[in-house]
């Protein structure tokens, strides 16, 4: 269980979905704090969730304040460059190409790429973590204090 | 990496992590404690202030540069103003080299690129002379 486990986060690294900063998360995991990955990440998707709306409510309106949603993106692309989340970062370094162009069409477009590689990203490390649970204290906490 | 990390417990440090993003608060406070650095966390540049206007005072304070209200260089300036004289290390993904010098003349000691990674953290603690080796 707990080889399936390391398998499938290399899988995540090698196809592009996570970079080495999710290895300096795992680096803070300790007894005192074991599941504390997991919490980024729960914490993670539940801050860009937010912010998926409140840039889906602004394109829904027609309306293009693309400092507005330049705003919005860069605290994405922040959340996501720090939990690692490689694939998001890219998109959402697309999407603020595009606000600075101000090209509309391409931010429309960018943005069902950031959705769909946030909410691929959201899937696997679900079934990730619920994997690293199964497999038990090994897997989920990194070190000891 | 990990097994080489300092504590710096026995220095009894004292930080302020100054962010509006979430994940970046959790995440810093979390550096900061690893390495033994009592914390608190604050999340825009009013709340520094603020913080700071009630009495408190710390050692080191990791300073983002965009948030909302009060902003990291605003934030930086009127803490100078007030004669705060504590170790201030601006991080941002904004790095350009106008942002930076802006950021940088606004009064900190130090800059670092987020995200924020042990390694980074205590570069910046070396470079302002808190690294103590345990």
């Amino acid at each position: 269980m707990q080889r399936q486990v390391a398998l499938i986060k290399q899988s995540l690294f090698d196809q592009g979905y996570l970079d080495e900063q999710f290895m300096e998360l795992e680096e803070l995991q300790d007894d005192v704090n074991p599941n504390f990955v997991e919490e980024v990440a729960t914490l993670y998707f539940k801050d860009s969730a937010r912010l998926i709306n409140s840039i889906d409510q602004a394109l829904e309106r027609g309306s293009f304040d693309f400092n507005r949603l330049d705003n919005y993106m860069h605290q994405f692309k922040g959340s996501s460059t720090s939990i690692g989340a490689s694939k998001v970062k890219t998109e959402c370094t697309m999407f603020r190409e595009y606000c600075r162009m101000g090209n509309a069409e391409g931010c429309l477009r960018t943005f069902q790429q950031v959705k769909k590689e946030h909410a691929t990203l959201r899937k696997k490390l679900e079934h990730y973590f619920q994997l690293a649970r199964q497999a038990g204290p090994k897997e989920t906490a990194r070190r000891s204090k | 990496m990990a097994d080489e990390v300092p504590s710096l417990a026995e220095s009894k440090l004292t930080a302020l992590v100054v962010d509006d993003n979430f994940v970046n608060q959790t995440m810093h406070h979390k550096l900061l404690d690893r390495l033994g650095i009592q914390n608190d966390v604050v999340c825009n540049g009013q709340e520094a202030v603020d913080v700071h206007c009630s009495g408190r005072n710390y050692d080191l304070i990791l300073m983002d540069m965009e948030m909302p209200i009060l902003n990291g260089i605003q934030a930086t300036k009127r803490l100078r103003e007030m004669g705060i004289e504590s170790k201030i290390a601006g991080v941002t993904t904004r790095a350009n080299e106008g942002d930076k010098k802006e950021f940088m003349e606004a009064g900190l000691n130090d800059f670092q690129e987020k995200p924020l990674t042990i390694s980074k953290l205590l570069s910046i603690l070396h470079r302002l002379d808190f690294y103590v080796q345990t």
